[in-house]
């Protein structure tokens, strides 16, 4: 039976998943789940996601929620290396730099997509200028951190690409729809970080998928 | 072996974190601690370890490593036993139970219980900064929502990724037990399975060995 992903595609949380399935060329089905009508706070989703929010996610009887524990069982049960696991200090630098993408990157960010790409879009107000730049700062120390990391390893976690750096696409590209692109040009390495990774064939897909339900 | 290395005062709730986790596999360990008053949370020789800035920091031999819950899980893995096994790697659903409430602590519960510690207890007591009732008040209607959920769900099971402790259950502890020292601590009287976890997470010697170099200030 195909495992099954409750959620749009183009919800970051939602895509990660996706990228992970993709890595391991698994069969899963995408069930929409239409947020203007409330569908996530209905009985039947929140069954699966207690807290009303995407993706869900069911594999035969288990059912799961929070993006990066999907994530994390998709890749453990296919046994990818983008996980490390059996490898102490390799896991500990992918689990190290995905709870860095989780709180250094993925925080500045959500406020940022939703100042600068969800407010005019699709609800069709100003954005807060103060909001967006305090935002901004914090997202310039955490491209430091990674600018000097990634002068170092070719990935976050080491020469190797894992979860930590895949976690970050969904925002990346988003990133890039912003005004705020222009500031990956102060931090080279990251931008050709972020390049490689939105070149990976299983990430073109997802953000295919993602402009598909946008 | 050298005994690893944990940076960070013990009564900082990340550190607490790791602490914890080493108390429960019994390893030797050393916390050294970081002066945030004369900023050697920034200064170069730190900064090497966290480069955010940040405690706690880690060190096991050569191997430096930051993030609490990702220093955590390497001293789960490293010093697991077949008695001791708190995150159930070997298991494929056990284990996703444990990354699901571990991911649910840091993104829902303590997002809507942290800010409770921060304006009744660290703000004034740490910072000289008076509580402000706007933001706890907010917080305690969203931590209501949280509590609603988690009652549920130890409903049917005595923790949270099942019938046994585990990383997540032991994530809540450190905030928690500063939220049981601000004059709120009584809403968890409306959630009688939520307390009874509470007090069995409590009662662990682990817990209560931390928590005696964490009595928080009377509020």
């Amino acid at each position: 039976m195909a495992m099954k992903v409750y959620g749009l595609p183009m919800s970051t949380n939602v895509a990660r998943v996706l990228v992970c399935l993709e890595e391991v060329g698994a069969q899963y089905e995408v069930v929409p789940i239409n947020f203007s009508i409330g569908e996530h706070k209905n009985m039947e989703h929140t069954a699966r996601n207690p807290f009303g929010q995407v993706p869900s996610f069911q594999d035969g009887d288990l059912i799961l929620f929070e993006s990066r524990a999907i994530s994390k069982y998709i890749l453990r049960k296919n046994q990818s290396e983008l996980v490390k696991e059996g490898d102490l200090p390799d896991s500990a630098m992918v689990d190290m730099w995905l709870d860095v993408e989780s709180h250094q990157f993925d925080r500045p960010m959500a406020v940022i997509i939703h100042q600068c790409l969800i407010i005019p879009m699709y609800l069709g107000g100003e954005n807060d200028g103060n909001v967006v730049e305090e935002n901004v700062e914090k997202l310039k120390k955490t491209f430091e951190v990674y600018e000097a990391r990634l002068s170092k390893f070719k990935y976050l976690a080491g020469d190797f690409i894992s979860l930590a750096d895949l976690s970050h696409f969904p925002t990346a590209y988003y990133l890039l729809a912003t005004p705020h692109a222009s500031l990956l040009d102060n931090y080279p390495h990251v931008k050709v970080w972020i390049a490689d990774i939105l070149a990976r064939p299983t990430v073109k897909k997802v953000v295919e998928m993602m402009k598909a339900t946008a | 072996m050298a005994p690893v290395k944990v940076f960070g005062p013990a009564m900082s709730t990340n550190v607490a974190r790791v602490l914890v986790c080493l108390e429960e596999v019994g390893a030797e360990y050393e916390v050294v601690n970081i002066d945030f008053q004369a900023q050697e949370h920034k200064s170069p020789e730190h900064l090497v370890r966290n480069p955010f800035g940040q405690i706690p920091a880690f060190q096991d031999g050569d191997l430096l490593l930051f993030e609490s819950r990702a220093i955590s899980k390497y001293v789960l893995r490293k010093y697991k036993t077949d008695k001791v096994d708190l995150l159930r790697e070997g298991n494929l659903k056990e284990a996703a139970m444990v990354d699901v409430w571990t991911e649910v602590d840091a993104h829902t519960y303590n997002p809507a219980l942290s800010p409770i510690v921060y304006e009744c207890l660290i703000n004034p007591m740490m910072r000289g900064i008076p509580t402000n009732q706007k933001v706890v008040d907010e917080s305690l209607e969203k931590l209501k929502k949280v509590l609603e959920v988690y009652e549920a769900h130890l409903s049917k099971h005595k923790y949270l990724a099942g019938d046994f402790i585990s990383f997540a259950d032991l994530n809540h502890f450190p905030y928690t037990f500063y939220f049981m020292g601000t004059p709120h601590a009584a809403l968890f009287d409306s959630y009688p399975h939520v307390k009874a976890w509470w007090e069995r997470i409590m009662a662990r010697p682990s817990v209560q060995k931390l928590g005696a170099s964490m009595v928080p200030p009377k509020a």
